[in-house]
């Protein structure tokens, strides 16, 4: 076990892979001599050189279709998007090609693409790049999507992701490319895909958060025992496509209440959507209707006091939690 | 008459092949004519659904290119390519079956008219969005010079797609990584009902990839003899320097843009014009005059052509409908990852 921070889980997961794979290599905007933007990169180029570790023009669209009809004929492309605002640029190939030429071509061509972007919203950039746009990728039948939250899961997901045949949107965090965690040694530790992580064990209600929410979602849970006595569940589903819902419905056979906390909009969220599984699932566990808590339906402000309400944040979701079972518990 | 002049630069007095790759050139856009036709026919009977894009009139511009590649090389093309893939081999039954929506069709009836594919062919593709393959091309290029590969991709599209965002900046990084692409206009003077001159502010389409580091030239799209030639040099041109070209291959769709167009942008007049530069009897007259065949040989693969035609009618009629159970077959490759169908 090793402490890194999560930005430095992914440098190594794209070395490794680098190393294991020739087929391998990393495509985006300054990643290589300006080290990445976010630093994910740094390093890659020196020891890869540029045939492998390639700097692009700034063209989203066309650098994501150029990784569709690399990984058509035999290479495993790694294409990092500055950040998800940017991906609304290369929808056409991400959604039209990289999702829909396994299925629409017979099962002839496999598109084993990552497309690798973080988002979130708190640094006072203002609407056009703060977007959560997770929901909308999960919504596209053909592709897989990543949210990891911590370093672990940011190394063994990606890693993991690598290696599928099928393209993959694996979605990062601004905010979480600094958090240090625990992550385990070795080429080979892998985080599959569909597996959820009961972050803290609960019985009281269920609550679940995607991305950075996820951690949002424990800090509630502590303030949740700590004050009000509750014991939340507190789930981390990782990965949107495939989705661990078996997990979460166990979670909620237990507690028979569920709070869903994201930071994208809310209409057609992932909340909207787990919220309509576990009611189409899991009717009978519930003693109260799933509840949502999301960012604001709004793009998003950049004056600090409004960027701060537009998006959740602890007593949001600890508010939530209490409304749910219906006022403060002893 | 919104017409092209013929192309300044048009060379007529070519170099035939040999006689059997010439009466090959000739019987292979026989066949893409009698296939087209018969798929318009099928299409108006119902057997064939959605959206039907015909190459009627390009098939000069489709052989010359294909007999202009390797089979390691690579085409990718449009919506507009049944034609692509019988020059590249895939069986007209495959084609046929594909448009019927049977299960035997090419991609099992998932993709249709416009969504063709033979991997084993190495026809990429078969794309309904405009502009959407040439950075697929692109990628192509790039995985055959990772791989130290003197392979070749031509990525064929039409007049309209040059405006489209995609153009730019896949020529950009072509020219700017030197990828091995030929980048093939295919103008047969009109994005759908726009003529050329209503959409480009740039007609001379060869020149359109210049300023960003592409190098153009253009073939006459009704003669196949000329756009093998000048398609042929520039594919090699490319295999040798490894940087991209573009070549613009002017041509005429005799009819609509696709089987739903009542075609009111464009004069009877022009269309019979271009009709008279019939790229499929100039080249069997050229290979008469030439000795390569007679009369008697000319009908005999008229004949011959319509009868595969038929033979692929008939097996797209007996290929069954894909089974309901299928549905969710090859979303996605099942493997450690994806496991099954989801919620």
């Amino acid at each position: 076990m090793s402490e890194l921070r999560y930005r430095d889980a992914l440098n190594q997961a794209l070395r490794e892979e680098l190393a294991r794979d020739e087929r391998v290599l990393l495509m985006g905007e300054d990643i290589g001599v300006f080290g990445g933007a976010f630093k994910v990169t740094a390093g890659l180029l020196e020891e890869f050189g540029e045939g492998r570790v390639r700097d692009t023009p700034i063209s989203e669209n066309t650098i994501v279709g150029m990784g569709v009809g690399a990984a058509m004929t035999g290479l495993r492309p790694v294409v990092e998007l500055m950040t998800v605002n940017f991906a609304l640029l290369a929808f056409d190939q991400i959604v039209n090609h990289a999702a829909h030429i396994h299925y629409m071509f017979g099962g002839q061509a496999r598109v084993p693409l990552v497309v690798r972007m973080p988002q979130g919203a708190g640094h006072q950039l203002g609407p056009t790049h703060s977007h959560c746009l997770e929901a909308m990728f999960l919504h596209v039948p053909g592709l897989l999507v990543a949210t990891p939250a911590t370093a672990a899961d940011a190394k063994g997901l990606l890693k993991s992701a690598i290696r599928d045949d099928n393209p993959v949107i694996f979605i990062e965090h601004e905010s979480l490319y600094g958090v240090r965690g625990e992550v385990p040694e070795g080429e080979d530790r892998l985080v599959d895909f569909g597996h959820a992580a009961v972050r803290r064990e609960g019985s009281d209600i269920t609550i679940v958060g995607v991305s950075r929410m996820a951690l949002t979602a424990e800090r509630a849970a502590e303030g949740l025992v700590a004050e009000h006595g509750v014991q939340a569940e507190v789930i981390d589903p990782r990965t949107l496509r495939p989705l661990d819902l078996d997990t979460i419905l166990a979670s909620v056979a237990k507690t028979n209440r569920c709070v869903v906390v994201e930071e994208g909009w809310p209409h057609g969220g992932v909340g909207a959507n787990l919220a309509a599984l576990i009611c189409e699932q899991a009717f009978d566990d519930l003693d109260a209707p799933v509840k949502r808590v999301s960012g604001a339906d709004v793009p998003m402000p950049y004056s600090k006091p409004l960027e701060d309400i537009a998006y959740p944040h602890e007593p949001q979701v600890v508010r939530a939690a209490l409304e749910v079972l219906g006022g403060v518990r002893a | 008459m919104e017409a092209q002049p013929d192309p300044e630069n048009a060379r007529a007095e070519r170099t035939l092949p040999d006689p059997d790759t010439a009466r090959e050139w000739l019987s292979t856009m026989t066949l893409i004519r009698r296939f087209e036709e018969r798929a318009g026919e099928m299409y108006a009977r119902a057997k064939v659904g959605g959206f039907l894009h015909l190459s009627i009139g390009e098939e000069a511009a489709i052989v010359g290119a294909a007999r202009a590649l390797r089979e390691t090389d690579y085409l990718i093309a449009t919506y507009r390519s049944h034609g692509h893939a019988l020059a590249r081999g895939t069986p007209p039954e495959r084609v046929m079956a594909e448009l019927f929506g049977r299960v035997d069709g090419c991609c099992k009836g998932r993709g249709g008219s416009m969504h063709m594919f033979d991997s084993q062919r190495r026809f990429m593709g078969g794309y309904g969005i405009v502009g959407g393959n040439l950075p697929i091309a692109a990628g192509i290029a790039l995985s055959s010079d990772y791989r130290e590969s003197d392979e070749v991709t031509l990525c064929v599209f039409g007049d309209g797609a040059s405006n489209q965002g995609t153009f730019g900046e896949t020529l950009n990084l072509a020219a700017l990584w030197k990828l091995p692409v030929v980048f093939m206009v295919t103008n047969n003077q009109f994005g759908m009902g726009t003529s050329l001159k209503r959409h480009s502010a740039v007609t001379d389409l060869q020149r359109k990839g210049e300023s960003l580091g592409v190098p153009g030239t253009r073939c006459d799209g009704m003669n196949v003899l000329d756009t093998q030639s000048v398609v042929g040099e520039a594919v090699e041109r490319v295999r040798s320097e490894r940087r991209p070209m573009l070549v613009e291959a002017i041509t005429y769709r005799f009819r609509g843009h696709s089987m739903a167009d009542p075609e009111e942008y464009r004069s009877k007049e022009e269309v019979t014009h271009w009709r008279e530069r019939d790229p499929i009897p100039a080249f069997g007259a050229l290979l008469e005059r030439e000795g390569v065949v007679d009369a008697a040989e000319r009908a005999r693969i008229d004949k011959g052509a319509i009868a595969r035609v038929d033979a692929a009618v008939e097996f797209a009629e007996s290929s069954p409908f894909p089974e309901p159970g299928s549905l969710y077959d090859d979303v996605y490759v099942l493997d450690r990852q994806a496991r099954g169908r989801y919620w």
